[in-house]
C-alpha cells in the first residue's frame, strides 16, 4: 500500500503537518520513534507559544506587532535568521493561535512566575504534553494511522523523489513504508551523545539532555549523505546551566535554576569565573550553559546564604546544606577552604547598598575579579545553600535548508515531495540564541504549510 | 498518619512545585505555589482539595516510565483515604467500610433484616408498616450520632491543616466551587479525564452533581415530610405536596446519578486513585442508588401490597447510609467541603 503522505516524527510539528493534510484528504501514517508514553519529541516538555497579535488574542493581552516580534528575535540571534522565513513564521504564528484552539490545544493565562511573558507567549493548559494529547486525539478523529517505536533509519529516493521510508517497528525487521509524498519532522541530533562529541569536542559528554531521548538525528543524517543542503552550525548546540543532578535525559523544566544572580558561582577549584549579576536570570540562563561547559568537569557550584533561599522559584532538588561555607564546599565535593577564601573575598569587595531582588539594583562589588554588577550583597547568614550546576542542551542546530514552502533544498534544487518542519529546519530562523515559545511557533506554521503543501502535491 | 503515604505525595508535590505547568486545571496547584515547604497538615489539605480528575496526570511529562514517577492523583488519594480513617473516631471502623464493599453489604443485608422484623404487614401506607413515632426513635440518633461524629473528625481535620477563623465569604467561596464542582470542571468547563483516558469528558461531573443535587432534594423531602407530620398533615402525600415536589425529582437525580456513577467508574484507570478502596467506594455509590430506587419504587406500590418490604428495603439502605456516614466515601463531601473553605482562607 502507499500512503498519500508519510510524516516522520510525532512531535508538535509532524501533528500540525498529518492534521492539515488529512483535512485535505491525504491518506496519512505519522512514524513516532519513541513509544506512546514518551510520544511528541520535545513538544512534551514546552509550555507556550511565541504569538504575534494585533490586539487581546485568546488569552494574550495588549498587542504583539511583527517588528516587535522579528526585533525580538534579531536580539537573539545577533542577526543569523532568514529574514524571510523569521517574517512568515512571525506572522503566520497569528493565524495558528485559533487553528491550535480549533484542534483542541487550550491556553491558559501566563504561569505564576512568568507574567513577563503574557503579552507575547500564550501558555497551553497543562503544558506541551497536553497540547501533543490534544493533537493525538484530533489525529485519531481524523482517521491518520500513528505508528509508535517507529525508527526510521533511511529515505528512500528515486532520483530526487521520494518513494518511501525504511522503518523499524518495536525493534523488529526494517521494512519499507511507500509514500507518494514526505515531511520530515524529526528533531535535531541531540540525544545522539556521540555526535553532540564529534561535534563539540569530549566535553559534551557531560552535558545532560533536556528534553526527549530520542531525537538522534537518524533521518537528518541521512538526508545530509544523500545531498540534502543544511542549515545552521553543526558543532553548536542551545546549553543552558541546569542543576548538576538532573537525569542524563528529559529532566524537562524542573531541572532548572534561577539561584544565579543572588549567588557566588564557583567552579571545580573553587574560584569564580563571571559575573553572575550581569543581568536578570531569562537574559543570561543561556549563556551560563556556555560558561560552565567551559569550565573544568564541565560543573559549577552556585552558593547563597539564608537570606536568598526565598528569591527564586524552587528547584526539584533540594539544595545541598550546611552551617559553613567551608563545609558546604566539602559536601558539594570541592575544596572547602578555596571556596570559604573565595566568598571571604567576595564578600569583602560587596559595599553598602539597597539590594533589590526584582530589578537591575546597581549594587556592585568593587575591585573583584571578576565583578558581580548586580545583587552583590555579602554571603553571611548561616545556614549555607549549594546547588551544582551543568549545561543542559535543549536542541542543535544543524538542520536541513527550507524555502518558504517547507520544500527541502536537495543537491539539485528542491525535492519535489520532501517538506520539512520543526527543529529539524528550524536553524534556519533560529542561527543562534532562543527565544521563548518561538520553536512551538516554528513547529507549528511550518507544520501546517508543510501538510498544505504537501496534500496539494498529492492531491 | 502513614510514614509511607505523606512523604511520597511530598516529594511529588515538590517537582509540581518547579514545573507549574498545570496550574489552571484545579484549585490544588495555585494552592502550591503559595508555599515552598509543605508540613504533613499542608499535604493532607491538598490532599482533600484534590477531586481526582485526573487532568494533571494526562498533561504530566514526568509520568512512569520516567524517573520521577508522578502520580499525583493516586498519591493524593492515598493521603486521602489515610486521614479520613486517621480522622475517623473510631478509626477502626473507617479502615474495615473504606476498603471491603462486603462489610458495607453486610451491614445492608442486616439493616434490611431488623426493618423486616420492625415492620407490621398489611398496611397501605408506610407509617401503617412502621409507626412515625418508632421510626422517629430510631432514625433520628442514627442520623445524628454519626453527624457528630463527624463533626469531630472535622475538627481533627481544622487542627491538623491550620485552619482559621470561619468568615461567612470562605463558606460562599466554598458553595459555589461544590455547587458547580468547579474542580471537576478542568478549569475551562471541558471535564475531567475519568473515563476517556487524555480526552476531557463532562459525564464524571454530571453524574456526580446529579446525586448531590438529588440527595439534598431527598433530604428536604424528608425534612418537609417531618414538618407537615408535626403541623398534623401526615402522610401520604399528594403528586403535588411539598415532600413530593422535592422527592420525586430527587430520587429520580440520585438514582440515576448513582447508576452513572457505578457505570462510569470501572471505565477509570483504577491505578489514578488508591485502589484499596475501590471496592468500597463501588459499594457506597451502589448503596446511593438502591436508597433513591427504593424510595421512588416505595412511591410506585403505594396503596399496593408490597409496601411493606419495599419499606423495609428502603429504610435498610438509608439506615445503612447514615451509620456509615463517618466510615464510607460519604465522608468525602464534609472533608473536601471543609478542604475548599480551607482553600479560601489561604487565597
Amino acid at each position: 500500500m502507499t500512503w498519500d503522505l508519510v510524516v516522520i516524527g510525532g512531535g508538535n510539528a509532524a501533528l500540525c503537518a498529518a492534521i492539515t493534510a488529512a483535512e485535505a484528504g491525504c491518506r496519512v501514517i505519522v512514524l513516532e520513534g519513541a513509544p506512546k508514553p514518551y510520544r511528541g519529541g520535545n513538544s512534551r516538555h514546552t509550555r507556550n507559544f511565541r504569538c504575534m497579535h494585533r490586539g487581546p488574542l485568546s488569552v494574550l493581552t495588549d498587542e504583539y506587532g511583527e517588528d516587535e516580534y522579528y526585533e525580538d528575535l534579531l536580539k537573539v540571534t545577533k542577526g543569523q535568521t532568514d529574514e524571510a522565513l523569521a517574517r512568515l513564521a512571525i506572522r503566520g504564528s497569528e493565524e495558528s493561535l485559533p487553528w491550535m484552539e480549533a484542534h483542541g490545544v487550550r491556553f491558559q493565562p501566563s504561569l505564576s512566575g512568568t507574567l513577563s511573558l503574557s503579552r507575547t507567549n500564550a501558555f497551553f493548559l497543562g503544558g506541551g504534553k497536553a497540547l501533543v494529547n490534544a493533537y493525538y486525539a484530533c489525529a485519531e478523529d481524523l482517521g491518520i494511522t500513528v505508528v509508535y517505536e517507529a525508527q526510521v533509519s533511511h529515505v528512500a529516493m528515486d532520483n530526487g523523489l521520494f518513494e518511501g521510508v525504511d522503518v523499524a517497528v518495536a525493534g523488529g525487521p526494517i521494512e519499507r513504508i511507500a509514500g507518494r509524498a514526505c515531511v520530515i519532522a524529526s528533531g535535531g541530533f541531540q540525544s545522539d551523545v556521540d555526535w553532540l562529541a564529534r561535534a563539540w569536542g569530549p566535553a559534551a559528554r557531560n552535558f545532560l539532555i533536556r528534553g526527549t531521548p530520542y531525537n538522534r538525528g537518524v533521518v537528518l543524517k541521512d538526508m545530509l549523505d544523500q545531498g540534502a543542503e543544511s542549515v545552521g552550525d553543526p558543532t553548536q548546540c542551545h546549553a543552558v546551566a541546569i542543576d548538576g543532578r538532573a537525569p542524563k535525559f528529559d529532566g524537562g523544566i524542573v531541572t532548572r535554576l534561577d539561584c544565579v544572580p543572588f549567588s557566588v558561582v564557583v567552579n571545580r577549584d573553587g574560584k569564580r569565573f563571571y559575573d553572575e549579576g550581569e543581568d536578570v536570570w531569562p537574559k543570561r540562563y543561556a549563556i551560563w550553559g556556555r560558561l560552565v561547559a567551559a569550565q573544568p568537569d564541565q560543573v559549577a557550584y552556585s552558593v547563597i546564604d539564608s537570606r536568598s533561599l526565598d528569591l527564586f522559584m524552587p528547584s526539584v532538588f533540594p539544595p545541598v546544606v550546611a552551617d559553613t561555607v567551608e563545609e558546604l564546599g566539602a559536601k558539594l565535593g570541592i575544596d572547602g577552604s578555596a571556596l570559604a577564601a573565595t566568598v571571604t573575598e567576595f564578600n569583602a569587595a560587596c559595599r553598602e547598598g539597597a539590594f533589590r531582588p526584582q530589578e537591575l539594583d546597581g549594587l556592585s562589588t568593587e575591585d573583584l575579579d571578576p565583578p558581580k554588577t548586580n545583587w552583590a550583597r555579602p554571603i553571611t547568614d548561616p545556614p549555607f545553600y549549594g546547588y551544582s550546576l551543568r549545561p543542559g542542551v535543549t536542541f542543535t542546530y544543524l538542520g536541513l535548508k527550507v524555502d518558504r514552502n517547507a520544500q527541502v533544498a536537495g543537491p539539485e534544487g528542491n525535492y519535489p515531495n520532501i517538506w520539512a518542519a520543526g527543529e529539524t529546519m528550524a536553524g534556519s530562523i533560529l542561527g543562534q540564541g532562543y527565544l521563548a515559545g518561538f520553536g512551538m511557533t516554528i513547529g507549528t506554521v511550518f507544520g501546517r504549510i508543510a501538510g498544505r503543501e504537501a496534500a496539494a502535491y498529492v492531491a | 498518619m502513614s510514614l509511607d503515604t505523606i512523604p511520597e505525595a511530598r516529594r511529588q508535590i515538590e517537582i509540581c512545585n518547579a514545573c507549574r505547568y498545570c496550574e489552571g486545571y484545579c484549585a490544588v496547584f495555585p494552592a502550591i505555589t503559595r508555599q515552598k515547604a509543605f508540613a504533613d497538615g499542608d499535604i493532607t489539605q491538598l490532599a482533600n482539595l484534590c477531586h481526582n480528575c485526573r487532568g494533571c496526570y494526562y498533561a504530566c511529562q514526568y509520568t512512569e516510565p520516567h524517573e520521577f514517577a508522578l502520580n499525583l492523583p493516586r498519591a493524593l488519594a492515598e493521603v486521602r483515604t489515610e486521614s479520613w480513617e486517621d480522622f475517623a473516631v473510631p478509626a477502626p471502623l473507617a479502615r474495615v467500610f473504606q476498603r471491603h464493599g462486603v462489610a458495607l453489604a453486610g451491614l445492608l443485608v442486616l439493616a434490611v433484616a431488623v426493618m423486616v422484623l420492625l415492620a407490621r404487614g398489611g398496611g397501605r401506607t408506610f407509617y401503617d408498616v412502621i409507626p412515625h413515632g418508632v421510626l422517629v426513635a430510631i432514625f433520628l440518633p442514627a442520623f445524628l450520632a454519626p453527624l457528630a461524629v463527624i463533626g469531630v473528625s472535622l475538627r481533627r481535620y481544622w487542627r491538623k491543616v491550620g485552619g482559621g477563623p470561619v468568615r461567612l465569604a470562605h463558606v460562599v467561596s466554598a458553595a459555589r466551587s461544590a455547587g458547580r464542582m468547579r474542580n471537576l470542571d478542568g478549569g475551562q468547563g471541558q471535564g475531567c479525564n475519568f473515563e476517556k483516558e487524555e480526552r476531557f469528558s463532562n459525564a464524571r461531573r454530571a453524574m456526580h452533581q446529579a446525586v448531590m443535587w438529588g440527595f439534598l432534594l431527598c433530604f428536604a423531602s424528608t425534612l418537609s415530610g417531618t414538618v407537615l407530620h408535626y403541623l398534623g398533615w401526615p402522610a401520604p402525600y399528594g403528586p403535588f405536596s411539598v415532600p413530593k415536589l422535592f422527592g420525586v425529582p430527587g430520587g429520580l437525580l440520585l438514582t440515576l446519578g448513582a447508576v452513572g456513577l457505578a457505570a462510569l467508574k470501572p471505565k477509570g484507570d483504577r491505578g489514578l486513585g488508591d485502589p484499596a478502596v475501590w471496592g468500597g467506594e463501588m459499594a457506597f455509590v451502589l448503596l446511593l442508588a438502591l436508597t433513591g430506587g427504593s424510595g421512588l419504587l416505595l412511591y410506585a406500590v403505594t396503596g399496593t401490597g408490597l409496601v411493606a418490604p419495599v419499606f423495609a428495603l428502603h429504610l435498610g439502605a438509608v439506615m445503612t447510609l447514615f451509620l456509615l456516614m463517618p466510615y464510607s466515601k460519604m465522608v468525602h463531601g464534609f472533608f473536601r467541603f471543609a478542604a475548599l473553605v480551607r482553600d479560601a482562607q489561604g487565597r
